[in-house]
């Protein structure tokens, strides 16, 4: 009791300081899950098929085919916007830099929802860069940073609000704030406006309000919604876009 | 308990949290993870002095906090609550019957989270709660009951393995052998 009283008493820097040197000692245990897995993977590719193989290459080769395309087709259109903007003079806007990080644990406790990855502050991650899925969808933002570790705190956690905007005619606004403990795959849309014309299917994306977050980021789309306060307010069930249970790999967005 | 033993119990809390952080099939599957220091406290309560089993809240504690989000330290109180209760009334347990080491864990696994709770509400946190809150508490129970027993049985065996072996008394004396034949 007298050391739990202590440990919880003490500067927060320091209980952070703690922490990460405790957390520190699971690293050789981080690189042996890390090589297990390629071990288990590299055993797996040695049972596929031939014929498998075949399949998938050719899948892919017709995949990447179709990518070529649409990259082709993104730089006519990215060409034209910058001619556009030119001639409106609006602003360019920077190509965001990002950064591959893998996740590598998970809060073992079921009290939040938090996920741990591979790069720290020596990779040049600091408190609250928003964090993305591999497709580009909203996962979170980074809490909590050591030098070779960082802490994500992810959508639907009490600590993760972001502010969105709902793609509808109106534009609502509101924050997206924490999900029930078993529903990992959907967030609550808050604070909306009594008039708030939301349909299930539209898209929820963030608004960029409270400049943690860039604009224009997918967070999911609208479910469902329900009155709340006898009727003075509104909340949206919002399925996200990222399966938050399947991150392997996640992008770090370094420059909003 | 020896020294030795308790290593071992440290490096097995140790290698329980890693294994809760790292892979979440359960969590997956059953919306939770189980949690597996309350098992080993009920050990330690049972097996252990009460230094051994204080070193393996605060261990346990810590390690878990370290890879939580759980400020560092409130996990130490819950755990220690639970081995002292079983320490205390060691001598009234029949400490060797697969079914008081389920019904120990069962208590262990329910009682550390709702501590845990308690205090996360008291110091001003606010975890994530609901009514699924409560599958979330059978699974972590039912969980941590089941890997009781076996916690036991792999620590006698360590127990039995690498101390020494217990010295048996035969009837034979060598004073009293009859030797036969010239001599």
């Amino acid at each position: 009791m007298v050391l739990t009283l202590i440990v919880l008493n003490l500067p927060s820097h320091t209980k952070a300081r703690l922490k990460l040197g405790i957390g520190s000692l699971f690293l050789p245990l981080l690189g042996l899950a890390g090589s297990s897995q390629q071990l288990a993977g590299a055993a797996l590719d040695r049972v596929v098929p031939r014929r498998e193989l075949l399949r998938q290459n050719e899948a892919l080769r017709q995949e990447n085919q179709g990518l070529r395309f649409k990259v082709m087709e993104a730089g006519a259109m990215e060409r034209e916007n910058a001619r556009l903007r030119q001639l409106l003079g609006w602003q360019a806007q920077q190509p965001r830099k990002i950064k591959l990080a893998s996740v590598v644990l998970r809060d073992p406790s079921n009290w939040w929802r938090t996920i741990q990855i591979d790069l720290g502050s020596r990779d040049g991650m600091r408190i609250n860069l928003p964090v993305l899925s591999p497709e580009g969808a909203l996962v979170g933002r980074i809490s909590a940073v050591s030098l070779t570790r960082s802490q994500v705190v992810l959508l639907g956690d009490p600590n993760c609000h972001v502010a969105a905007v709902v793609e509808n005619e109106s534009r609502d606004n509101g924050v997206v704030g924490a999900s029930g403990p078993l529903d990992s795959g959907f967030v609550e849309l808050g604070y909306l406006s009594t008039n708030a014309r939301l349909k299930p299917g539209q898209l929820v994306k963030t608004s960029g309000l409270g400049g943690i977050f860039p604009k224009d980021i997918l967070i999911g789309q609208v479910v469902d919604t329900q009155p709340i306060e006898y009727g003075f307010g509104t909340v949206a069930r919002v399925k996200l876009a990222a399966n938050l249970n399947a991150l392997e790999e996640v992008w770090v967005i370094l420059e909003p | 308990m020896n020294f030795v033993d308790t290593l071992l119990i440290l490096g097995a809390a140790f290698l329980a949290v890693f294994w809760e952080a790292a892979f979440s099939g359960l969590r997956v599957a059953l919306g939770a993870q189980v949690d597996l220091l309350p098992s080993l406290m009920v050990y330690a309560g049972l097996r252990a002095e009460l230094p051994a089993v204080a070193l393996l809240a605060a261990w346990g504690g810590f390690c878990l906090d370290s890879l939580s989000a759980t400020p560092l330290g409130i996990s130490i109180l819950p755990l220690f609550i639970a081995g002292l209760a079983v320490y205390s009334s060691r001598e009234l347990v029949l400490r060797d019957q697969t079914y008081a080491q389920f019904l120990l864990g069962l208590a262990a696994a329910a009682g550390v989270p709702l501590m845990t709770l308690l205090l996360l509400l008291t110091t001003g946190h606010k975890p994530l709660l609901g009514w699924g809150t409560l599958w979330q508490l059978a699974v972590v129970t039912v969980g941590g009951a089941l890997f009781t027993p076996p916690c036991f049985i792999l620590f006698d065996w360590l127990h039995r393995s690498l101390a020494h072996g217990a010295a048996t008394e035969s009837s034979f004396r060598p004073d009293r052998e009859i030797r036969r034949g010239r001599g």
